[in-house]
């Protein structure tokens, strides 16, 4: 459970706060996806919720973060360990850098829990399997490619299982089965009952996988709700998210009589292909 | 022929084979999108056209010249490569002394320099950011503070790998104008990406990289008509193009210009928005 009210914050060299005035709610069993514009405060905002911001940031904060109903401005973060887990937009900082293979790196946070070797070794097998990194596991970090990397970032952090996770851009150098696989892994954690925030750039995924939708605009939160809702609003643009092609393409066809009238504008594949389905049945008629 | 890559094969150190027998050419102007999974060969296959990799057997030939007696700093005159990660290259204390650094090592005299410098921030929308530390900009940012220190040195290649990654949409639909004007320029583009609709907008030639080898390598409309659209594999195809097939619809659509012009020809004569074309 996440619950943000209120909260603002100021790095020590800003000028102006990272986030404003930023107040939402995130329950067990649901997945709320953040979206906005370069320097939105995504980040920060991730940071904040994982803790590290602004514990490890310093800075200035007001209002209140809690994970699973602890006050995270009075929680150090040892004591999120195993609660929290956060994976990093960049898997490169998120490397150990004290293990020699893809096997020991994913194990690495569960003999730091002091996790029994037994029940470590099958964790780290299935995380193994599960991110299709079986073939890789002897092979040192670094040598992986950028994209394996990432599933790599991710293994290590799933698992710690945790109850709350943090996720910034964790599919920005995946191929689509690479960022398949996450969204899956992701899927069955919310089954679980994992709380997710997920800041994510692909925008049709998201559609598909998230409960609601944030949108953060130089640091304050300017629309949240259903992706349905916000992925096809006419703000989307200025507020510096991409609109999928399918919402631009019905809203387009609609300027010229060829999206059904009181249709929602589409955000995924199905809703597209249904409306269009309509126009074209319709356009088939008017020929005839 | 600006390009030409014969039987290039590479080998890690671990004699794990990355890139077997690997062959195409590019001419002066192509814009070619290099696309394939995590792990097919790509970021090595870039490498070694700015000679940071060297093959193990083949030839590798840039502007007429074999790349194998050329050094680094002679390569980097031709082919300008900008990273995956921008913190593999940036290293200056301000964004303008960073674009600067490429054009002033190619001794480019004062007033050409400016002009390039000047001329590679306005193009990577970071005139307003000249002053700050690279490292205090965002990952989207430094990305294309990477990218104009690169285009700075106005090399007639360019070769750019996963441009759009961690990038806001401006920052895309700039990239995607980047692209169109470099090839409008005669520049000759490579970049490797895995984003479809990226690359059905702005590339005219796709070479797909599978296992170190070529699985196809020709226009991009004619790949996206025969690729398979399945579960699990590494592309997924422009949005428009599933849909378009969702529909019925034979022949292949990947963007929304097109899709609408299938849809009811001459209906949209002038896009209503402008970033999706």
């Amino acid at each position: 459970m996440i619950e943000v009210k209120g909260f603002s914050f100021t790095y020590p060299t800003g000028s102006r706060p990272a986030l404003h005035d930023i107040g939402f709610e995130v329950g067990p069993h649901e997945l709320c996806a953040v979206v906005g514009g370069s320097g939105a405060g995504k980040s920060t905002l991730a940071g904040v919720v994982s803790g590290t911001v602004p514990h490890l940031t310093g800075g200035c904060a007001e209002g209140l973060v809690q994970v699973n109903g602890r006050d995270l401005a009075d929680t150090p973060l040892s004591g999120l360990v195993g609660q929290v887990g956060l994976v990093m937009q960049n898997p490169f900082n998120q490397i150990s850098g004290a293990r020699f293979s893809v096997r020991e790196e994913i194990a690495f946070g569960l003999e730091n829990m002091g996790v029994p070797r037994d029940e470590m070794a099958a964790r780290v097998d299935t995380v193994l399997h599960d991110l299709g990194l079986t073939k890789v596991r002897d092979r040192s970090p670094y040598e992986l490619s950028g994209g394996q990397q990432q599933l790599l970032a991710i293994g290590s952090v799933l698992v710690m299982r945790p109850t709350v996770m943090v996720l910034d851009e964790p599919t920005s150098q995946l191929d689509a089965a690479g960022s398949a696989l996450v969204f899956e892994a992701l899927g069955t954690l919310r089954e679980q009952g994992v709380t997710t925030l997920l800041i994510e750039h692909r925008m049709e995924r998201l559609a598909r996988a998230a409960d609601h939708v944030l949108v953060l605009d130089g640091g304050t939160i300017v629309a949240k709700g259903s992706p349905g809702e916000v992925l096809a609003d006419e703000r989307l643009e200025e507020w510096g998210v991409a609109p999928l092609r399918y919402t631009v393409a019905a809203r387009r066809a609609a300027a010229r009589g060829l999206w059904p009238d009181a249709r929602p504008l589409p955000v995924t594949l199905d809703a597209a292909a249904e409306g269009f389905g309509a126009t074209v049945a319709h356009l088939d008629r008017g020929d005839r | 022929m600006i390009v030409r890559i014969d039987s290039l094969t590479f080998r890690y150190p671990n004699g794990t084979t990355a890139l077997d027998e690997v062959s195409f050419s590019v001419s002066a102007g192509e814009r070619v999108a290099i696309v394939g999974p995590n792990g097919a060969g790509k970021s090595t296959l870039a490498r070694h056209l700015v000679g940071i990799e060297r093959p193990a057997s083949g030839t590798i030939e840039i502007a007429g010249r074999r790349t194998d007696g050329l050094g680094i700093a002679e390569l980097a005159r031709t082919v300008g490569f900008v990273f995956q990660n921008p913190d593999d290259q940036l290293h200056a204390a301000s964004v303008t002394k960073e674009v600067e650094f490429g054009p002033r090592n190619l001794r480019f005299p004062p007033a050409r320099r400016k002009e390039l410098v000047e001329s590679a921030l306005r193009r990577t929308g970071l005139a307003q950011s000249r002053d700050a530390h690279p490292h205090h900009l965002s990952l989207g940012e430094r990305k294309r503070v990477a990218l104009a220190s690169v285009l700075a040195m106005d090399t007639p290649v360019v070769v750019l790998d996963e441009p759009t990654t961690g990038q806001d949409h401006a920052s895309v639909v700039l990239l995607g104008k980047l692209v169109d004007d470099l090839g409008a320029d005669g520049r000759t583009v490579l970049a490797i990406t895995h984003d479809m609709d990226f690359c059905a907008e702005h590339f005219d030639r796709v070479i797909v990289l599978e296992d170190g080898g070529i699985s196809w390598d020709g226009p991009v409309d004619a790949w996206l008509a025969q690729a398979a659209d399945t579960a699990g594999q590494a592309f997924e195809l422009p949005q428009m193009t599933r849909l378009g097939r969702r529909l019925g619809w034979e022949g292949s659509v990947s963007t929304v210009t097109g899709f609408l012009e299938h849809l009811a020809p001459g209906a949209d004569p002038a896009p209503a928005v402008s970033t999706a074309p």
